[in-house]
């Protein structure tokens, strides 16, 4: 895997979670610039999900197998627009609570695909 | 509201009929509710596509353990779906799964401590569910609380 691209992903994760779990504090909904900022995540996601699959094609194998590599880098792909479609039918602190909970989670995948990949 | 599909599941006070002639449930995924709704959901995903690989490619090496992990995948699926649904009969359905959700991460928790020779490979609940940041233990017992409040607003 591109090293670099899951520890961008883990940190924009975390910052996600961090900026969404001030909302939360302040009593705030997600806003528009949070689902920005959820896209952008969403984005680096996706370009990993790309990466992986390119480098699979090109006959590399993760340490821990295929399959879970690939429902990682799936799941991955759809842990922050679950959380903030969940946050839109949310509209408290609630939400933003969620999509916090969702950068969390992201940042924890990204630990595991560095491990199955095989670091 | 920007969200015209969840209208219906709010509760429309004693009686009074719904659009689709159902009684009123009580919704039980406002506020708190979400956040446990999509951690359970993170739970499901987690707990059943495991024991599906585990159990498809390798069940031989731990079929304890993996047959543990694919009945929390359930439980965790049922309460999900539970909490998403909503009612009275939905709530208490979640609030006696969360309890034997709680009591299979306490007793699995410590099977796994007491004899580890019976688990060839981790199973979601063990240790006390450390692989999963010990959410399997702190989620029962937030929604058993989460449940039991909502009684009170409610009824």
């Amino acid at each position: 895997m591109l090293d670099a691209l899951t520890v961008a992903t883990a940190v924009a994760a975390l910052a996600l979670a961090a900026w969404c779990g001030w909302a939360a504090y302040r009593d705030q909904p997600t806003k528009d610039w949070h689902f920005i900022g959820m896209a952008v995540v969403t984005l680096l996601t996706l370009v990993q999900l790309v990466v992986g699959i390119v480098q699979l094609a090109r006959g590399e194998k993760p340490e821990q197998g295929t399959t879970i590599f690939v429902s990682y880098l799936i799941g991955a792909f759809a842990c922050v627009p679950a959380a903030g479609f969940m946050s839109l039918a949310e509209r408290t602190r609630w939400g933003s609570i969620t999509v916090a909970a969702g950068g969390v989670v992201l940042a924890v995948l990204q630990v595991r695909l560095y491990d199955i990949w095989g670091g | 509201m920007a969200v015209p599909a969840e209208e219906p599941r709010t509760p429309g006070g004693p009686g009074s009929p719904e659009a689709s002639g159902k009684p009123g449930r009580t919704r039980l995924i406002r506020g708190p509710g979400m956040l446990l709704v999509w951690l359970y959901g993170v739970m499901v995903v987690g707990a059943v596509s495991r024991s599906a690989v585990q159990i498809a490619t390798e069940f031989d090496k731990a079929p304890l353990a993996y047959s543990l992990s694919a009945v929390a995948g359930l439980v965790y699926g049922f309460i999900t779906y539970s909490l998403v649904r909503g009612g009275e009969r939905a709530r208490r359905a979640a609030l006696v799964c969360c309890a034997a959700e709680l009591a299979g991460v306490l007793i699995v928790g410590t099977w796994t401590l007491a004899d580890p020779s019976a688990f060839p490979d981790a199973t979601v609940w063990s240790d006390y569910g450390m692989g999963y940041l010990f959410i399997p233990v702190l989620l029962p017992i937030t929604a058993m609380f989460w449940l039991r409040g909502s009684r009170a607003v409610t009824s």
